[in-house]
């Protein structure tokens, strides 16, 4: 059992918890991830580690509310528990000093970018961040990242905040501008980095992107979180999470994070579901005795978001 | 001895048949196929034992259980005696006579197997450790002294159990460290419930933890903590790297990165650890199999589980697609037999060539490739060659991959000075299990690639002897 001592949320659905797990904090660095579970019924799920605080014993974590664990995760307050988490997971980010960096995290992906980021300042590089939302209340620690870049373009799609248009934009008026940039590092929707790695090819910039696929174990035992990278399968778990970007193969790693869509929608309907007799007691029997983190148990929790009508 | 039969009227008895799920029916649930021999058939069966001098079946058990002596036992009624004869020697009774292959070990050796009916000492096994479980007097032995060493065990397959075991009893303080949230090894997230169920891995982990080891899951070694903190900073004295075969193989041809083509290990441990069978009242899902048409390729004991449970999951059509001869399958012959019986296709002699699939990624076949036995090679086995011409599509929406695995990486890349094979399995030397690091020993899959549940708990076993040795010499 892993104690939150923190949660709140960043942005509608983003919530950020810090997590009680001090191995994981001694030993975490850049670019890592944590597979956790939830409850004793619940499914392993990556996640990376935004932040570590080794004297505390704490690890950060953010998470978007997309599907039924996220979601229970959100539902989560300080004093509550995680089941399993256990990490840090993957290759640490490759950080030395480059010279110009640019950062780009989109959405989520700003809490994902910000601890290399970080690295990269304490490495002696020139930091510049772009962050951008789909507006302005997706735009999240704006702060954070100001405090370790040199420079700073926030973007949203929608022009409701900052500057309006894409992370994109921003970066290729940099390199029209004539920028000497050495390293592009870009984490979000793989569309965005999809599109960041378009930007850079033409111009030779190394690009860099941390990718997400569905993993298992995280420890290579399943093959499941396989890329194709370079035309060869690489698996993110330990071979990444982070890959060049100008060899990764998008389009297959959209397919692969689409394959479990339908009953992905069907858990999260239910959970959204008010409470039928049917998340009875009977299923309950045959969890392990006395494990606290049974999702029936949490039922009460979920009250509110049937209340709501989420 | 206790038999009152005349050796000549012993052989007159036949084999008893393991009382089994009718197979239509059983392969549609995951309950255990076997039902286990009653006290009659144990009885009836234990009698054919010939209680040969020359004991071929001991000689011929990897951890040398006193097979004869233990079914001298059960003749005499003595059922908890002949358990703990074997535990004299098998800390995981219930377990081995389950899934040991057994004709090439124990029963392949038996006097009585020439005539084709070897004493069925596998069931026999597995009637007195479930008996035993029955009675509820699991006979815990005794824990010596403690001595203040500690020992931290990498890995909870039946290698790691084993030696925890054995380590615990002679007073050392033992730790076993584990990745995934469960304890067991291939033994929960391989092995399928409907040939070993997890009650049984539970029942005996809880033995041990009352014997005094001490379990912590989630702990990636050489991720959260490394060896060197181990014998280090956590202040252990000696090291049992036991982490297993579980890196899986693929193919290597065009479209295995289609949705619907698993590994044998990822397909398995979202039903068996994960309980995807059981979704949404699970969170884990698996693809939805009903209806649908499987294919698994490879013929062992994996690629037999992986069959077994999507026709579980409700494939129509699932098949065995194998590049060699029926002779040359390496799955337990009781597994080939039940998949059989349960309507698995065997396609032999034939090799995948490429998958196919949709505009949307999706799996929609494969191309299969004939092949026939080729001339005899230098070891005088026939390797297969491909037929010209003899190429097909098969339609599939679900492929398996179940060719092997290799060593996981993950200790030996962030243990310098551990020495690794060409395949990446580390070394150890075969008496003593000692590897090229003072304090570090290593048995079970990660040093003989993928083995059997009886060889990795005898190299447990042998392992903690050697590390008693050193513990109490400190001389490595
Ligand atoms: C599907 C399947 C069916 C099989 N059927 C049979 C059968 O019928 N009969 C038979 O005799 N054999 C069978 N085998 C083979 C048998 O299961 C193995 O030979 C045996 O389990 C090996 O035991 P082990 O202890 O070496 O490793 P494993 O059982 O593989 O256990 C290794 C453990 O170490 C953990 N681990 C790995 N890396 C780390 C790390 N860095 N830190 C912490 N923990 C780690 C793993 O998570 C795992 O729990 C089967 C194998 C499979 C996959
Ligand atoms: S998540 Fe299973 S191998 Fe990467």
């Amino acid at each position: 059992m892993f104690l939150i001592v923190e949660a709140r949320f960043l942005a509608p659905d983003v919530k950020l918890l810090r997590v009680q797990a001090p191995l994981i904090a001694r030993k975490r660095k850049a670019g890592q991830f944590v597979i956790l579970r939830v409850h004793d019924h619940g499914e392993r799920i990556p996640l990376t580690i935004a932040d570590s605080d080794p004297v505390a014993g704490t690890i950060t974590i953010v998470v978007q509310g997309v599907g039924k664990t996220t979601k229970m995760l959100n539902l989560k307050s300080a004093g509550d528990s995680i089941c399993d988490v256990v990490g840090p997971l993957g290759l640490p980010s490759h950080v030395e000093k480059f010279g110009t960096v640019v950062v780009i995290g989109g959405g989520l992906g700003t809490a994902i970018a910000y601890p290399t980021a970080k690295a990269f300042r304490q490495a002696d590089n020139h930091v510049i961040s772009i962050i951008g939302g789909r507006n302005r209340q997706f735009v999240i620690l704006e702060e954070e990242v100001r405090a370790i870049s040199n420079e700073l373009f926030v973007t949203t799609d929608d022009g409701s905040y900052a500057e309006k248009g894409f992370v994109t934009d921003q970066l290729a008026a940099l390199i029209a501008a004539g920028r000497k940039l050495d390293l592009v590092l870009a984490i979000g929707p793989i569309p965005m980095m999809r599109a960041v790695a378009e930007v850079t090819r033409p111009h030779g910039i190394k690009t860099v992107v941390s990718l997400n696929p569905i993993m298992v174990d995280g420890t290579g035992m399943c093959g499941g979180c396989r890329v194709i990278v370079g035309g060869k399968p690489q698996f993110a778990c330990v071979d990444g999470p982070e890959f060049d970007a100008h060899q990764v193969d998008f389009q297959i790693l959209i397919q692969r994070n689409a394959m479990y869509r339908d009953m992905e929608r069907k858990a999260l309907d239910q959970l959204l579901q008010p409470p039928a007799p049917a998340v009875s007691a009977g299923k309950d029997a045959q969890c392990p005795d006395g494990d606290p983190c049974r999702f029936v148990e949490k039922v009460p929790e979920l009250a509110g978001v049937w209340k709501t009508g989420a | 001895m206790h038999n009152p039969i005349p050796p000549k009227e012993r052989m007159k008895i036949h084999r008893q048949l393991m009382p089994e799920q009718p197979p239509l029916e059983r392969a549609r649930n995951f309950v255990e196929v076997n039902r286990g021999l009653d006290v009659a058939l144990a009885q009836e069966e234990a009698r054919r034992c010939l209680t040969c001098k020359t004991q071929h079946c001991f000689s011929a058990c990897p951890v040398g259980v006193q097979v004869r002596d233990f079914i001298d036992l059960v003749v005499a009624g003595d059922y908890l005696g002949a358990a703990a004869k074997i535990r004299e020697d098998n800390v995981l009774p219930a377990v081995t006579g389950r899934v040991c292959p057994q004709e090439k070990q124990c029963e392949g050796s038996c006097i009585l197997s020439a005539r084709g009916e070897s004493v069925a000492i596998g069931y026999l096994e597995r009637f007195v450790a479930d008996y035993e479980r029955s009675v509820g007097k699991v006979g815990l032995p005794a824990r010596a002294p403690l001595t203040g060493k500690k020992v931290a065990v990498v890995g909870s397959g039946p290698a790691g159990l084993s030696c925890a075991g054995d380590l615990v009893l002679k007073g050392h303080d033992v730790t076993v460290l584990e990745a995934l949230h469960e304890i067991g090894g291939v033994l929960v997230y391989g092995i399928p419930e409907f040939r070993l169920p997890k009650q049984i891995v539970r029942d005996e982990v809880e033995n041990l933890r009352l014997m005094g080891v001490e379990f912590r899951t989630n702990v990636v070694v050489g991720r959260t903590v490394t060896v060197d903190e181990l014998l280090g900073e956590e202040g252990y004295h000696a090291v049992f790297v036991a982490t297993g075969a579980g890196l899986p193989m693929f193919l290597n041809i065009p479209g295995e990165h289609l949705c619907g083509v698993y590994s044998a290990n990822e397909f398995l441990t979202r039903v068996n650890l994960m309980k995807a069978n059981e979704f949404p009242a699970y969170d884990n899902p698996i693809y939805d199999c009903r209806g649908k048409d499987v294919a698994v390729f490879g013929a062992g004991n994996t690629a037999m589980d992986a069959v077994r449970t999507s026709l579980r999951l409700g494939a129509k059509c699932a098949s065995i697609v194998y590049r060699r001869s029926e002779k040359e399958m390496p799955a337990r012959a009781e597994e080939v037999h039940h998949a059989k019986d349960e309507g698995v296709q065997f396609q032999m002699l034939t090799n995948p060539l490429e998958f196919l699939g949709d505009e949307k990624g999706w799996l929609t076949g494969v191309r299969l490739q004939r092949m026939e036995l080729g001339a005899p090679d230098k070891s005088g086995r026939r390797s297969p060659v491909a037929i010209e011409g003899s190429e097909h599509v098969l339609p599939i929406h679900v492929a398996i991959i179940a060719i092997g695995n290799k060593g996981n990486p993950l200790v030996q890349s962030t243990t310098p000075d551990l020495a690794t094979t060409r395949n990446g399995y580390i070394v150890a030397d075969a008496e003593k299990l000692k590897t090229s690091k003072p304090g570090v020993f290593a048995g079970g899959d990660i040093v003989t690639g993928g083995a059997t549940v009886i060889l990795a708990m005898g190299a447990g076993r042998k392992a903690a002897k050697a590390i008693h040795e050193y513990l109490q010499s400190g001389i490595w």
